[in-house]
């Protein structure tokens, strides 16, 4: 479970002068959720997602993540959380001199075997494996590792091209294999499918739901197009001038019509 | 031109020429490679360490910047003979192509790190990103994927200095550093032979040609982005 508390971020653009991008953002998140949080742009969501791997540090409040405040990690610590938590993006990001193969063992190769869950392993497990838990993964283990998420994302054919030979869809498909290859627990999105067609939209959300029944991987996604969140979001909040305004089960949030910010949306997203 | 003239002129220049060529290349190469050895580490830590680098420390980086500026923006010719005591240190002597290295390297550093560093820059910083996201450290963001990620670059800049030097070490030459420089300054300018002149002329274009062909030949070769793709 996620909790969001009080979160605050501001930016402080000139001398005694803040922007605030977030404010008091109360947020909670279960298990195995596929939550989305929409918004027009500049409503904060980038902001808000970068907060929950600390690419971000918000200026105020608290992220519970399993009851512990990931707020105050730093150093080692907050790498090896990185380590439990994916990202993809808008524009896949991906290492552009690096073949489909080595972008989905990036992770993997900057992982010591304790950050490395490994489903079905239990931390007392773990604790057991005392000195080894310390080693890098070998090849070997990455290598098997990287050919089972490439069955998971339908991309074995692709094993040894580059990114720049390979369409958007097929780039976020390396993305999602690549951000789920130390088992993380939570999945983040930001903008995941704005820069794809409505077909290839489809086929990754399909993906994304597909990955969250098999794994249980919470999904948090961001998004300013409504019908992403219609398709496969299961809880959404609603994020306007850096506030929350509505929040709860999809099919509820959208069908408060008295909501200015929802009926925008809805318009919005028809077009 | 007819062929006699070319036959005189390697029998009488030839040997001397050739020897100029092994001078320059052995100037050039030299500095190019103590001049990366110590550039590439300054390079990565400016672009590092400037503001919304991967660490930014802006102390160090004004410093580091100001020390590059200091050395970029001294005239060659100049630096040359400002630091001859230095040189005298080093090599003992301030002549020949050896003593010449000396103020090349200093000349060629602070260059190269400029270019390791606007090479690096060029990387995308959503790359970037994803690999913080990943939970990667500063290190292994640098080798991991700074620096392969601009690789295709830094071969660029690479024959861009090398290129740059071959023109500085004709200005060693006019301080007693020999190679072709030298030989057009010698024979060109203070007795009038121009064809020595012309032939010096040609054979650095040529070095120059190749140098710049290979760059760009090896460049293309290793970068895996396709044609006008990010």
């Amino acid at each position: 479970m996620i909790e969001v508390k009080q979160l605050t971020k501001e930016f402080s653009i000139a001398k005694n002068k803040k922007l605030t991008v977030l404010n008091d953002v109360n947020l909670v998140i279960e298990d195995g959720d596929i939550f989305g949080i929409i918004g027009m742009s500049g409503a904060g969501k980038s902001t808000f997602i970068r907060c929950l791997n600390l690419l971000e540090r918000p200026t105020r409040g608290s992220i519970l993540i399993e009851g512990v405040d990931i707020t105050k990690k730093k150093g080692r610590e907050l790498l090896s959380l990185r380590k439990q938590i994916g990202m993809i993006f808008q524009n896949f990001n991906l290492l552009m001199q690096k073949n489909v193969s080595k972008n989905i063992a990036f992770g993997l190769e900057i992982t010591r075997v304790k950050d490395y869950k490994i489903p079905g392993i239990s931390d007392e497990d773990y604790k057991k494996l005392g000195f080894f838990k310390k080693r890098s993964l070998k090849k070997k283990e990455i290598g098997r590792r990287v050919d089972e998420l490439l069955k998971l994302v339908d991309l074995e054919e692709k094993k040894y091209e580059y990114p720049s030979k390979l369409s958007g869809g097929q780039r976020q498909r390396v993305a999602i294999a690549r951000a789920l290859a130390t088992n993380p627990s939570i999945l983040l999105c930001d903008e995941a499918t704005s820069a794809l067609d409505s077909r290839t939209t489809e086929s990754i959300l399909k993906l994304l739901k597909r990955i969250n029944e098999e794994t249980k991987v919470t999904i948090i996604m961001i998004t300013h197009e409504m019908n992403v969140v219609q398709k496969i979001c299961n809880k959404v909040a609603v994020l306007d001038k850096s506030e929350i305004v509505a929040s709860g089960y999809t099919r509820e949030v959208f069908s408060d019509t008295s909501s200015e910010i929802v009926a925008q949306l809805l318009g919005g997203g028809e077009e | 031109m007819d062929i006699q003239v070319l036959k005189t002129l390697y029998s009488d220049y030839g040997s001397m020429l050739f020897q100029g060529i092994l001078d320059t290349l052995f100037m050039v190469f030299a500095s190019v490679a103590a001049a990366y050895i110590m550039g590439i580490p300054i390079g990565i830590l400016t672009e590092v360490t400037r503001k919304g680098g991967i660490r930014p420390l802006p102390v160090l980086n004004s410093i580091l910047g100001f020390i590059i500026n200091i050395g970029r923006s001294i005239p060659f010719i100049i630096l040359l003979v400002a630091v001859m005591p230095v040189t005298r240190i080093i090599a003992g002597t301030t002549i020949g192509p050896e003593a010449a290295t000396v103020p090349l390297i200093i000349a060629a550093t602070p260059f190269v790190g400029r270019m390791v560093e606007n090479s690096l820059r060029e990387v995308d910083a959503g790359v970037i990103e994803a690999a913080k996201a990943m939970g990667a450290d500063t290190l292994q963001i640098i080798y991991k994927v700074l620096l392969p990620e601009a690789l295709p670059s830094l071969i660029m800049g690479a024959s861009l200095a090398t290129i740059t030097l071959v023109g500085y070490t004709a200005m060693a030459g006019a301080v007693g550093g020999r190679g072709l420089g030298d030989i057009a300054l010698r024979f060109g300018y203070y007795r009038y032979e121009a064809d020595v002149m012309v032939a010096t002329i040609i054979l650095l274009i040529i070095m120059v040609q190749i140098i710049q062909s290979m760059g760009h030949f090896l460049s293309k070769k290793i970068d895996k982005r396709g044609k006008g793709e990010n």
